[in-house]
C-alpha cells in the first residue's frame, strides 16, 4: 500500500490558484525550521524577516521601491515566457537601459532642461530593446538557444558598464573610483516626499513607480485582448498549432524579445536615475533574475506579477533586515527565494496529478501503444 | 456446421469492469474466444475495443470480473505474463526501431537470448511458412508499412502463440496486402491459433470472421456470425441505430481552384519522403481525393498546400495566383481553409477554449480590428459552428481538449468551412471520429463542394474516398498517380496504385502557360 499520482482527466482550476499560495505556506514553514536551526526563536525571526521591515512608512517604501522593478521587468518576463521564448539575460537588458539612460544623463542634463527625463525614460527602453535584440537575431536567424545567449549577454552588458565607468564616462572628480558623476534634479526622478506626500518625508520612493502601474494594465490588456498576445501564446502552448494558423514564429522571437528589453531597459532607467543617481559598478541587484521567479511564481499571469513582486521585494528586505538585526547570513534571501521556486514547482504537479493511495489489486502499466 | 463448439474453449472474461476517473471504459463484458476460431470484437471509435485487448494482454489490470484461461482463472499482471501464457498482440501502431534491422527488432521482444543468425533462420522459415516474406537483414526503414506489419506478426509468430490478437491491423495496408494478410490469419486459425480481431471495418470482419462480438460504450450489446449479417445490421449493431447515408449531388465544374505544377520538395531528414514531379488541379465544385498509405508522402504535401513549408511560386496555385512561396497566413487571406491530419495540437489548442480555437484560423472574419480582439464575434462564430456541426460540448467556452474526438473534428471542419472558403484541403477527414459524426463531416463536404469550393481530401481510408469524391489520385513514394473519375475505376486498381504500380501522370502545364 502506497501513494501514487494519477493524472486527472482535466487540469484542476482550484489547484491552479492553490499552487502557489501552497507554495507560499509550505515556504514559510520551512523558513521557521531554518531559523530554528540557526539558534534563533523561529517567531522572533519570523517576525523580523517578514512584518517587521514593512512596519513603517520607510519599510513600506523600501518594498516598493524593490518591488516595482521586480514587478516591471516580471511582466516583460511574464509575456515572453507564455510564447516560449525563454529570455533568462533580462539582468542585461536593464543593465544595458540604465547605460544608455545614463549617456543621456551625464551629457545632456545641463542642456535638455525638463526633457532630459523624458528623453533617459526613451533611451532606456530602447537600450534594453537594443540589447534583447540580439539575442533575437540569434534565435530568429540563426536558430541558437535564446536562454544562453540572453544570460551570456548579461555579463558581457556588467563588463559594458565597467569599461565605461573605469574610462570614458568616469566622473573626473570621483578620485579614480568607477563612477559617473551624480545625476542633477532634471535627470532624476522625484521623490514623493518632496512632492507634498508628507508621510513618506525621508523615504527615497519616487515617480518611477508610475511606469510599473501604467505597465501592469497594459501588459494585461495586451496579453489578454489583443491578436498579437494572443499569438504569443498560441506559439507557446501549441507551436504547431501557431503554424498552422499561419502565425510568424520568427515574429514573435522578436516581439516577445523585444517586450521583454524593454521593460528590463525601462527598470534600468529607474534604478540609476532612482535610488542610485548614477551608474557605477556596484550596481548589481540581480532584479533581472528574481523576476523570473516572479514571472514563475504568477503563473505567467500579468495580474498575479505585481503580488508576486511584492513578496520576492519582501524576501529581499527580509534577508537584510535579519542581517542587521540578527547576525544572519546574508544568503538567507536567496534561500528563501530558493524554497519558494522549488515548492512552487513542485506544487504544479498537483494542477495535473492526483495523489491517492494505491490500491492493491491495481498495477497500470505503461501501454505500448496508442488508444484506438 | 456446429464444429464450433467442439472446440476447446481458451479464453473467458466474464464481468469485466474499468473505469478511468469517471469514464467507464468498460462494464460487465463477457467474452468467450475459442480454439482455431477468428473472432471479431466490433465496435465504433471509442467503443472501448481497445482497452478489453490491453485487459487481456496485460497492459491494463480490470476493476472487476474474471479471466479464465483454458478453464482455470489467472490473473494477467503484465504483458510479460500474457506472453508467457502464449497471448500475442500486434498493435495498430507499430513498435520497431527503424535504424535497426529486423531480426535485431526481432530480438528485442523475445524473452531470451539467441544468436541473430540462428534467429535471422527462424524468421525465414516462419516468414515463409506463413506467407509473410521479410528479409531479417533488411533496415526498418527500407520496408513499407505492409512489409512492417509483417515484421510484427513474425515477431509473435516466433513464440507459437495459442491466442493473437489484431488491432485494426488492415488501416495500413493496401487492398491486395490485405488479402494476402486474410490467408495468413485463416491458415494460422486452421493450425488451431485463436484470433481476436479488433476493427470497426465491417466488410473485412464478414469476410473473414467466424464470430464477432459486438461492444458499444464499453458494453456488449451482441454475439453473432457476421457472416450471416448485413452490413447495414452489423452497422446497427455497432451505433446502435440506423446506419446514415451520405447523398450526392450532381457536379457542376468550374475554374481551377487550386492547382499543383511540377511541386518537388526534398526529402526532410532520412526518414521523411521526398516530393516528385507533383502534379494536378482541383477545380471549383468537385471534390479531388487523394488516396493512398500513410508515409507516402501525404504529410510534406499537405504541408507544401497549407505554406507551412514554402516552395516556388510557380509550384502551388490558388485561384490563379502563384503562391508556392507564400506563408500560411497569406494563403488563408486568399480564400484557402485547411483542415489538419493531427486534431489536438495542430488542429486546436486544447488548452484554450472552442473561441479562443474559433479565433486560432478564422481572425480574418471580423474577430480582429485594429489588432484587438473581438469577442463578441468570435463567440458568435464559435457559436455557430458548435450549432451547424452538431457539436457535443459544455459550451463556447469549454477547453478544446475535453471535446471527444468526433466532436472537436465536427468544430475544426465547421470553423474551416464557415470561413467561406474558395478552396479547402482536408487531411484524413474523419480519422478516429465516431460514425455519426463521420456521416456529418462526409455530408458537409460534399455540400461544400456543391456550393462550388474547389475541395481537396487527403485520405487513407480508401471507403471514405470513393464515397464522397468525383475524382481520385494515389500517392505512393512520393510521386502521384493521374487523377481518375471515381467511377471508372475501383478498389482493386486503386490498390495496385498504391503499391506504386501506376502510368506517369501527363506532364500538366500550369496555368501561367495557358
Amino acid at each position: 500500500m502506497g501513494f501514487e499520482l494519477a493524472r486527472r482527466a482535466e487540469p484542476s482550476r482550484l489547484m491552479k490558484f492553490l499552487a502557489p499560495l501552497q507554495a507560499i505556506v509550505l515556504t514559510l514553514l520551512v523558513g521557521l525550521g531554518i531559523f530554528a536551526a540557526l539558534g534563533q526563536d523561529p517567531w522572533h525571526a519570523f517576525w523580523q524577516f517578514f512584518i517587521a521591515p514593512v512596519s513603517d512608512a520607510h519599510g513600506i517604501s523600501e518594498l516598493l521601491l524593490k518591488a516595482s522593478p521586480l514587478c516591471l521587468i516580471g511582466l516583460g518576463l511574464a509575456i515572453s515566457y507564455r510564447a516560449n521564448v525563454w529570455n533568462i539575460g533580462a539582468e542585461g537588458q536593464m543593465y544595458m537601459g540604465g547605460v544608455f539612460a545614463t549617456g543621456i544623463a551625464i551629457h545632456f542634463q545641463d542642456s535638455w532642461g525638463a526633457a532630459t527625463l523624458p528623453a533617459m525614460i526613451l533611451a532606456g527602453s530602447v537600450g534594453g530593446m537594443l540589447w534583447a535584440s540580439l539575442t533575437a537575431f540569434c534565435r530568429a536567424q540563426l536558430h541558437a538557444s535564446e536562454i544562453l545567449v540572453s544570460l551570456m549577454l548579461t555579463y558581457v552588458a556588467s563588463l559594458v558598464i565597467k569599461y565605461l565607468v573605469f574610462g570614458p564616462w568616469q566622473d573626473p572628480h570621483a578620485n579614480n573610483f568607477p563612477l559617473t558623476v551624480n545625476f542633477e534634479d532634471n535627470a532624476t526622478f522625484p521623490l514623493f516626499a518632496s512632492l507634498g506626500w508628507d508621510w513618506l518625508q525621508g523615504t527615497r520612493l519616487n515617480l518611477s513607480i508610475v511606469i510599473t502601474l501604467i505597465a501592469i494594465p497594459l501588459a494585461w490588456f495586451f496579453a489578454e485582448r489583443t491578436f498579437p498576445g494572443f499569438q504569443l501564446s498560441v506559439g507557446g502552448l501549441a507551436p504547431a498549432a501557431a503554424r498552422y494558423a499561419g502565425y510568424s514564429d520568427r515574429k514573435a522571437v522578436w516581439a516577445a524579445m523585444l517586450i521583454g528589453g524593454a521593460a528590463a531597459g525601462l527598470a534600468g532607467v529607474s534604478e540609476v536615475a532612482g535610488p542610485i543617481g548614477q551608474l557605477n559598478d556596484r550596481w548589481a541587484p540581480q532584479y533581472g533574475f528574481t523576476a523570473i521567479i516572479v514571472a514563475t511564481l504568477a503563473r505567467l499571469h500579468p495580474l498575479g506579477v505585481p503580488l508576486a513582486a511584492l513578496l520576492m521585494a519582501l524576501l529581499y528586505l527580509g534577508g537584510e533586515t535579519v542581517q542587521i538585526e540578527l547576525q544572519l547570513p546574508q544568503a538567507i534571501s536567496f534561500v528563501f527565494q530558493g524554497l519558494l521556486l522549488m515548492f512552487l514547482l513542485g506544487s504544479e504537479v498537483l494542477v495535473r496529478y492526483r495523489v491517492r493511495r494505491t490500491r492493491p489489486a491495481e498495477k497500470v502499466v505503461k501501454a505500448v501503444e496508442a488508444p484506438a | 456446421m456446429n464444429n464450433m463448439t467442439d472446440r476447446p474453449l481458451l479464453l473467458r472474461l466474464t464481468g469485466i469492469a474499468k473505469s478511468y476517473a469517471a469514464l467507464r471504459a468498460l462494464d460487465g463484458v463477457d467474452l468467450d474466444v475459442r480454439a482455431g476460431e477468428i473472432h471479431a470484437v466490433l465496435g465504433e471509435n471509442g467503443a472501448g475495443k481497445s482497452t478489453l485487448m490491453k485487459v487481456i494482454y496485460g497492459a491494463v489490470q480490470p476493476d472487476a470480473g474474471r479471466i479464465e484461461w483454458e478453464g482455470a482463472p489467472v490473473s494477467i499482471d503484465a504483458p510479460t505474463a500474457a506472453r508467457a501464457r502464449g497471448i500475442a498482440m500486434v498493435f495498430q501502431h507499430f513498435a520497431l526501431f527503424e535504424s535497426s534491422t529486423v531480426v535485431e527488432n526481432v530480438a528485442l521482444a523475445l524473452p531470451e537470448r539467441e544468436p541473430l543468425k540462428k534467429l535471422a533462420e527462424r524468421i525465414t522459415e516462419v516468414s515463409a511458412r506463413y506467407g509473410l516474406p521479410v528479409n531479417p537483414n533488411q533496415y526498418v526503414h527500407r520496408l513499407s508499412v505492409g512489409e512492417r506489419q509483417r515484421v510484427e506478426i513474425v515477431r509473435c509468430l516466433l513464440q507459437a502463440p495459442r491466442l493473437l490478437i489484431m488491432d485494426e491491423p488492415t488501416s495500413v495496408l493496401t487492398p491486395q496486402a490485405v488479402d494476402q494478410l486474410f490467408e495468413t490469419l485463416r491458415r494460422l486459425a486452421a493450425e488451431g491459433t485463436a484470433i481476436i480481431y479488433v476493427s470497426h471495418k465491417l466488410e473485412e470482419i464478414r469476410r473473414l470472421c467466424d464470430r464477432a462480438t459486438i461492444i458499444r460504450q464499453g458494453k456488449v450489446v451482441g454475439h453473432t456470425d457476421p457472416r450471416r449479417e448485413t452490413e447495414g445490421r452489423l452497422a446497427e449493431l455497432m451505433i446502435g441505430r440506423t446506419f446514415p447515408h451520405t447523398e450526392r449531388r450532381s457536379k457542376h465544374e468550374g475554374d481551377v481552384a487550386l492547382e499543383v505544377a511540377g511541386l518537388d520538395v526534398p526529402a526532410d531528414g532520412p526518414f521523411g519522403t521526398a516530393l516528385k514531379a507533383i502534379s494536378f488541379r482541383v477545380h471549383a465544385g468537385e471534390v479531388l481525393g487523394i488516396a493512398g498509405i500513410s508515409g507516402n508522402g501525404q504529410a510534406e504535401l499537405l504541408a507544401a498546400l497549407l505554406g507551412t513549408s514554402r516552395s516556388q511560386a510557380q509550384a502551388v496555385w490558388l485561384n490563379g495566383s502563384p503562391v508556392g512561396n507564400l506563408g500560411a497566413a497569406r494563403r488563408r487571406a486568399m480564400g484557402l481553409a485547411f483542415v489538419p491530419e493531427e486534431r489536438l495540437g495542430v488542429g486546436a489548442v486544447p488548452e484554450l477554449s472552442l473561441v479562443q480555437n474559433a479565433l486560432l484560423t478564422a481572425y480574418q472574419k471580423g474577430m480582429v480590428r485594429r489588432g484587438l480582439i473581438q469577442r463578441g464575434a468570435a463567440g458568435a462564430y464559435a457559436e455557430r459552428c458548435i450549432r451547424e456541426y452538431d457539436v457535443r460540448c459544455a459550451g463556447p467556452g469549454a477547453p478544446a481538449g475535453s471535446l471527444s474526438g468526433g466532436n472537436l473534428q465536427k468544430f475544426i471542419v465547421g470553423r474551416e468551412i464557415e470561413q467561406k472558403p474558395r478552396v479547402i484541403v482536408i487531411g484524413q477527414p474523419t480519422w478516429g471520429v465516431d460514425v455519426a459524426a463521420t456521416a456529418l463531416i462526409r455530408q458537409r463536404i460534399i455540400d461544400l463542394a456543391a456550393g462550388g469550393v474547389g475541395v481537396l481530401v487527403v485520405s487513407e481510408d480508401l471507403g471514405e474516398i470513393l464515397e464522397i469524391c468525383d475524382r481520385v489520385a494515389v500517392l505512393a513514394g512520393g510521386r502521384i498517380s493521374p487523377a481518375r473519375d471515381v467511377h471508372a475505376t475501383n478498389s482493386e486498381e486503386i490498390g495496385r496504385w498504391m503499391a506504386g504500380g501506376f502510368p506517369e501522370a501527363p506532364a500538366v502545364s500550369s496555368q501561367a502557360a495557358a
